[in-house]
C-alpha cells in the first residue's frame, strides 16, 4: 500500500517542555491508522502538528496528495492543511458552530467551493446561474452525508442543542464535508454509548474501506481501535513505543507497561484498563 | 435542563375579599386626612370640613377596583401559565419569523407614509430622519459585532471618515453628492481593512479596547489637524445633495432650475427634508437588502462560523484573515455611506459629532435589539432616538430615564429584543438537488 503521510522525526517543544521527542510514523492511503497511549502522551499535539495549529520545532510531514503530488504540511498555516492539502480534522472537545443549524455546519464547511463560485460574492449576491449550481452541489453534497450518517431528522436544528452523540456525528460529517484526503480524528468515541460506537465503527470502516479516505484516528476506546484499525501506533511521553497491527501492539510489553506499569509497580499504578 | 414545575395556589373568592377588604381599609386610613377632611376659607379663618360622602366613594372604589385589578392579575398568570403548558406540548402556532416579517412591512409602510402625514412637521421628519440614520449605523456594525461576533466600539470612525471625506471632497473640490458616495464608502473600507490588519489576532476584550482607540484617534487628529480638517471648528456650507440636479434652494441659480421651479409648486424648506428623509429610507433599505442577502452567502455564513467558532473556522479550511477583514470592511463601508449622508444633511461637521458616545449607542442598537436581528435593530435604533426625545420634557432627568430603559429591557430581554435566528437555508428548501443525492447515495 502506499504511504499517504510521512512523519520523520518530528519534535514540538514547549519551552523546556517535550510533547513530541523524534516521533516518525507513516500513514498508509485508503486505511484506518490508530493512535494510542495513555493521557498526556503527545496524541492531539501530534494532531496540531499535523494540521497546522501548531508549528514543528524539528521535524517534517510530507503528504503524498494524489492529486497535488508532495505536499509539506508542517509550512502550511491551518487553514490552508485542510483547503489545499485536505487533511481534515475533528476536535476532542466538539467545535460545532453551535447556533447555526447541522445544514449551515455542513454548508460552510465547503466554504472554499462556495466562496469561489460566488466570485467574490457578487455572483451570489444576483444569484447567477453559476453561484445557484455550486450551491445545489453544496447541498447535495451535505444531504448525502446527513443521510449517510443518520441526521437527517437533524438538519434545520441548531447544532448545539442537540445531545453529546449527536454532534459528535455532525463533526465527522462536517470534516467529510471538506472532502478530505486524510481525516484525522481526535477521540471520535468519547462520550458515545455502546451502540453509537458500533455505529461509529461501521462508519469509518465505509469511510476507508468504500470511499479510499485514509483515516488517523485517535482514540481511548479499544473496542473501537482494535476492531477497526488496520495499524495501531502507540505514543507514550511523545515517543512510539509500540507499532504494529492490533494484535501485536496488544501484547507488545511496552505497550502493556505503558498502560498498566512495571509488574512490581502494579499495585501502586492503578492501570488504565484498555 | 430543569423542568419546569406548573403549579400555583388557587386563589379563593374569601382570600379575594379580605385581600381587597385590606385594600379598602388602607385607603380609609389614608383617605380620612386626605378626602375625608378639607379645609374651607371660611372668611378670615380656616375652617375644617368633613366630606364623608366622597370618602365612602373613594373606599368603595378601592376595594371594588382592588377586586377587579387581582382578579384581573389572576386570570392573566393563569392563561400565561396555560399557554405555557401548551407550549410545553407543542410548539407555538405562530412562528416568531413570521411575526417579524409582519411588524418589518408594517414598519415599512409606516416610514414611507410618515412623510406625508406630517408633511409640515419639521420635529416630526427631522426625528424619523435621525432614526433612518441610526437604523442604517446599526445595520452596518451587525455586519461586524452581531455576525461576525468583533465587538467594535470604535465605530463612529468610519462614520467620521465617511463624513469627513464628503464634506472635504464637496468644499474642496466641488464634488457633488452622488459622485462623492462610492469615494466615502470606499475610503471607509479601506480605513475598516486598515483597522483590521493590527488587531486580526485579537478577539473579545483587546479588541474593544484597540476599537475604542482607533475610534478616538480618528476624533483626535480631526480636532488637531487643522489645516485638513479645520479642527474643532468643523466644516461648514457642505452642499446639500441633489435630485437628479434639482436643487432644494429659494431661488434656481443662473439656467438652472429648482426641484419646485421644475414641478412648478410653490417654494417650501420642507421639501428638502423629505427628500432627505426619503433618500436616507432608500440608503437604509439598500443596506438592509444587501447585509440580509450577504448573509446568505457563504461570506455570510463564514461570518457567523467566525463568530460561533474561529477554530472550527481553521480547521474547515477558511481563511478567517480575510473573513474579518471583509467583515470590518463592509461595515466600516456603511458606516461610511450612513457619515456621508449625516454630513449632507447637517451641512456643517465638526469632531464633537464623532465622540465615544456615538460608538456606544451605535453598539447598545446592536445589542439591544439583538445580536444579528436586522429588525431588531431597527427597534433598538427607534426607541434609543425616541426616549431621549420624549424624555426632553423631563430636561435633566432625560438620561436616567434612558439609562433605566436600557436596564429593563436588558432585565427582561437579557439577548436583546428580537433574538431568534433564521437559518439562512433549510433541507426542505434544497428540495430536489438533496432528494436526488439521497436516492444515489441509497443504491
Amino acid at each position: 500500500m502506499s504511504t499517504l503521510l510521512s512523519v520523520r522525526e518530528l519534535t514540538m517543544r514547549f519551552g523546556g517542555l517535550t510533547a513530541i521527542d523524534q516521533l516518525s510514523l507513516e500513514v498508509p492511503a485508503s486505511k484506518i491508522t490508530g493512535i494510542i497511549g495513555p493521557n498526556g502522551a503527545g496524541k492531539t499535539t501530534l494532531f496540531n502538528c499535523l494540521t497546522g495549529f501548531y508549528k514543528p520545532t524539528t521535524g517534517t510531514l510530507r503528504l503524498n496528495h494524489p492529486d497535488r503530488g508532495e505536499i509539506r504540511l508542517e509550512s502550511l498555516p491551518s487553514h490552508r492543511v485542510a483547503r489545499d492539502a485536505q487533511v481534515v480534522r475533528t476536535f476532542q472537545n466538539i467545535r460545532l458552530f453551535p447556533k447555526m443549524t447541522v445544514l449551515e455546519n455542513l454548508i460552510v464547511a465547503q466554504h472554499n467551493v462556495l466562496q469561489r463560485a460566488s466570485k467574490f460574492s457578487i455572483a451570489g449576491i444576483f444569484a447567477l446561474p453559476g453561484y445557484r449550481k455550486a450551491e445545489g452541489e453544496a447541498m447535495a453534497r451535505a444531504g448525502t452525508w446527513l443521510h449517510r450518517l443518520n441526521l437527517e431528522q437533524f438538519a434545520d436544528h441548531a447544532a448545539g442543542d442537540l445531545p453529546y452523540g449527536i454532534q459528535r456525528r455532525i463533526e465527522i460529517a462536517r470534516a467529510l464535508c471538506v472532502n478530505p484526503v486524510l481525516l484525522c480524528l481526535d477521540e471520535p468515541a468519547a462520550g458515545l454509548n455502546p451502540r453509537e460506537s458500533a455505529e461509529l465503527n461501521e462508519l469509518l470502516l465505509y469511510l476507508s474501506g468504500e470511499l479510499g479516505i485514509a483515516i488517523l484516528l485517535i482514540e481511548h476506546d479499544m473496542s473501537v481501535v482494535m476492531n477497526v484499525s488496520d495499524h495501531i501506533c502507540v505514543i507514550n511521553y511523545g515517543r512510539k513505543i509500540a507499532e504494529g497491527s492490533p494484535e501485536k501492539v496488544q501484547n507488545d510489553p511496552h505497550v502493556i507497561k505503558a498502560y498498566l506499569g512495571e509488574d512490581d509497580e502494579d499495585e501502586a499504578s492503578g492501570g488504565i484498563a484498555a | 435542563m430543569s423542568t419546569v414545575v406548573f403549579a400555583r395556589h388557587q386563589v379563593t373568592a374569601t382570600e379575594r375579599f379580605r385581600d381587597a377588604g385590606w385594600v379598602a381599609f388602607v385607603a380609609l386610613i389614608l383617605g380620612i386626612p386626605l378626602i375625608g377632611l378639607t379645609t374651607v376659607d371660611g372668611g378670615g379663618a380656616l375652617e375644617v370640613e368633613t366630606r364623608f360622602g366622597v370618602l365612602a366613594i373613594f373606599v368603595v372604589v378601592s376595594f371594588v377596583g382592588r377586586l377587579g385589578l387581582r382578579w384581573l392579575i389572576d386570570t392573566m398568570g393563569a392563561r400565561k401559565l396555560e399557554r405555557l403548558r401548551d407550549d410545553s406540548n407543542k410548539s407555538a402556532g405562530i412562528s416568531p419569523v413570521k411575526v417579524v416579517n409582519i411588524l418589518g412591512w408594517i414598519a415599512l409602510g409606516a416610514s414611507i407614509a410618515l412623510p406625508i402625514m406630517y408633511s409640515d412637521n419639521r420635529y416630526v421628519v427631522d426625528t424619523a430622519t435621525t432614526v433612518l440614520i441610526y437604523v442604517m449605523l446599526g445595520w452596518g456594525l451587525n455586519v461586524v459585532v452581531g455576525l461576525a461576533g468583533l465587538l467594535d466600539l470604535g465605530y463612529v470612525a468610519f462614520y467620521a471618515v465617511g463624513a469627513y471625506s464628503y464634506a472635504l471632497l464637496s468644499t474642496q473640490y466641488g464634488w457633488g453628492f452622488w459622485e462623492a458616495l462610492p469615494v466615502s464608502g470606499g475610503l471607509a473600507a479601506t480605513f475598516g481593512i486598515l483597522l483590521g490588519y493590527p488587531i486580526l489576532r485579537l478577539r473579545g476584550d483587546y479588541l474593544a479596547i484597540v476599537t475604542l482607540g482607533f475610534g478616538e484617534i480618528i476624533r483626535i487628529i480631526l480636532v488637531n489637524w487643522t489645516e485638513f480638517s479645520n479642527g474643532p471648528n468643523g466644516i461648514s456650507s457642505i452642499p446639500r445633495p441633489s435630485l437628479f440636479g434639482l436643487d432644494f434652494t429659494r431661488s434656481p441659480a443662473e439656467g438652472e432650475q429648482t426641484f419646485a421651479s421644475f414641478f412648478g409648486i410653490e417654494y417650501s424648506p420642507m421639501h428638502r427634508l423629505i427628500f432627505l428623509y426619503y433618500l436616507i429610507l432608500v440608503l437604509a433599505l439598500l443596506t438592509h437588502a444587501f447585509v440580509s442577502r450577504l448573509r446568505k452567502l457563504p461570506i455570510g455564513r463564514a461570518w457567523e462560523a467566525l463568530r460561533e467558532d474561529e477554530i472550527a473556522c481553521q480547521a474547515m479550511g477558511m481563511n478567517t484573515t480575510n473573513i474579518k477583514l471583509s467583515a470590518f470592511a463592509i461595515g466600516a463601508m456603511l458606516g461610511g455611506f450612513a457619515g456621508m449622508f449625516f454630513a449632507a444633511r447637517q451641512g456643517f461637521i465638526s469632531p464633537e459629532s464623532f465622540t465615544f458616545t456615538e460608538s456606544a449607542i451605535i453598539l447598545a442598537i446592536v445589542v439591544l435589539g439583538g445580536m444579528g436581528s436586522q429588525m431588531g435593530v431597527v427597534l433598538a435604533a427607534t426607541l434609543l432616538v425616541l426616549i431621549p426625545e420624549f424624555g426632553r420634557n423631563f430636561s435633566e432627568y432625560r438620561m436616567l430615564l434612558f439609562g433605566a430603559a436600557m436596564v429593563l429591557i436588558m432585565v427582561w430581554k437579557p439577548s436583546g429584543l428580537l433574538s431568534h435566528r433564521e437559518p439562512t437555508l433549510r433541507l426542505s428548501r434544497g428540495g430536489a438537488a438533496i432528494n436526488d443525492a439521497v436516492k444515489e447515495a441509497a443504491q
